[in-house]
């Protein structure tokens, strides 16, 4: 049962930001611009780190909506995301993601643990600046998303499909016009 | 020397922000609703929440300048907020913030470690569930500003003028602007 009272029925962070739409605006935002917006990362690699970060965190409902998210970005491959989140350096992904992730992990353990020697490593490469930039502030957000989602006790349903579901229309429509499903429609937009 | 090239002689957070304007603007908009929106928490309480995490993810930029801010806010008070950073069970605030701040500190350590005990502490004491939410918010959110700070190895220069004259326009104008520029920085030098 969640710690405080949040709207029935949503689950995960859509309930916390049904409850309090003020905040789940620049949330929303936020996460729009770093998954969804233009980059030189493609969605499906931004939702790996995404993806990756959340299981070192050990959130369930962000690393299964944002796996799903992942795979249905790069053609339903649900088994390069399983393997990214358990042995990404294994896992069929670009050398420069790989080197990426490695600064996730960093971050996601402490901003003070990310080495000049893993970010050598991504920019030698082809990391861009932005690119480590977005890779830190990624894996940042997601280190606030999962305490935000498991702090307040958010109801995450074990229901593979559902999330699977969202996943696809979520990597199709974008993070900001899915939440006009649960937000007043003069926050939303 | 910051991980990626950074604007030059910008500050902490203020230089990433600067970097990359399309994610400075939510998270500032969050900052904002968060730190120095309507609440019923006072501004003081709330800077002391952001300070207290800061200091617990030893995120020297952010527990300085979120520590002046509060000061500026509890009438130049910087003892409490030394009290708080140290020892907050023994500082001069409310039992009630105390239990908020219980609260904060097992967010900053992870979403599943907040506590049914804590939070029931936390209404015993009047807590309201949207300052519960609240709370839960904003440790997560200084969980993500922290680690992009120091996981981008940004400037955090050791100069008390340069923090006090930040945390004052921070009390007063709040988060949607920026609190320091170049050439006011060159200024208190």
């Amino acid at each position: 049962m969640p710690h405080i009272q949040l709207p029935e029925g949503l689950p995960g962070i859509r309930g916390a930001m049904a409850y309090r739409p003020e905040t789940a605006k620049p949330l929303n935002d936020l996460v729009e611009k770093l998954l969804h917006g233009p980059n030189s990362l493609t969605a499906g690699e931004r939702e790996l780190i995404a993806t990756y970060v959340s299981s070192e965190n050990d959130c369930y409902y962000c690393q299964t909506i944002h796996g799903a998210i992942a795979a249905a970005s790069l053609g339903d491959n649900e088994a390069v995301v399983k393997k990214v989140k358990h042995d990404f350096e294994h896992a069929e992904i670009s050398e420069k993601l790989k080197a990426l992730l490695v600064i996730a992990g960093q971050v996601q353990k402490g901003g003070k643990q990310v080495t000049t020697g893993a970010v050598a490593r991504a920019r030698d490469l082809g990391a861009t600046d932005l690119e480590i930039h977005d890779t830190v502030l990624i894996a940042a957000a997601f280190c606030m998303f999962n305490r935000y989602v498991d702090g307040l006790a958010t109801t995450q349903p074990r229901d593979e499909a559902m999330y699977r579901e969202r996943g696809k229309r979520i990597a199709h429509e974008g993070y900001i016009n899915i939440s006009k499903e649960y937000l007043p429609a003069e926050i939303a937009d | 020397m910051p991980h990626i090239s950074l604007p030059e002689g910008l500050p902490g957070i203020t230089g990433g922000f600067a970097f990359r304007p399309e994610t400075a603007k939510p998270m500032r908009e969050l900052a904002h609703t968060l730190l120095h929106g309507p609440s019923t928490l006072t501004p003081g309480e709330r800077e002391l929440i952001a300070t207290y995490v800061s200091t617990q993810n030893d995120c020297y930029f952010c527990q300085t300048s979120h520590g002046a801010a509060a000061a500026a806010h509890l009438g130049k008070n910087s003892d409490v907020v030394e009290q708080v950073k140290s020892d907050f069970l023994h500082a001069r605030v409310s039992e009630k913030l105390k239990a908020l701040l219980l609260i904060a500190g097992q967010v900053q350590q992870g979403g599943k470690t907040v506590s049914s005990e804590t939070v029931e502490k936390a209404r015993r004491q009047g807590a309201t569930d949207l300052e519960i939410h609240d709370t839960v918010l904003i440790a997560a959110a200084f969980c993500m500003y922290n680690r992009y700070v120091d996981g981008l190895a940004t400037w955090q220069p050791r100069d008390p003028a340069m923090y006090s004259s930040m945390g004052e326009h921070l009390a007063t104008h709040g988060y949607l602007t920026p609190s320091v520029s170049a050439p006011a920085l060159e200024a208190t030098k």
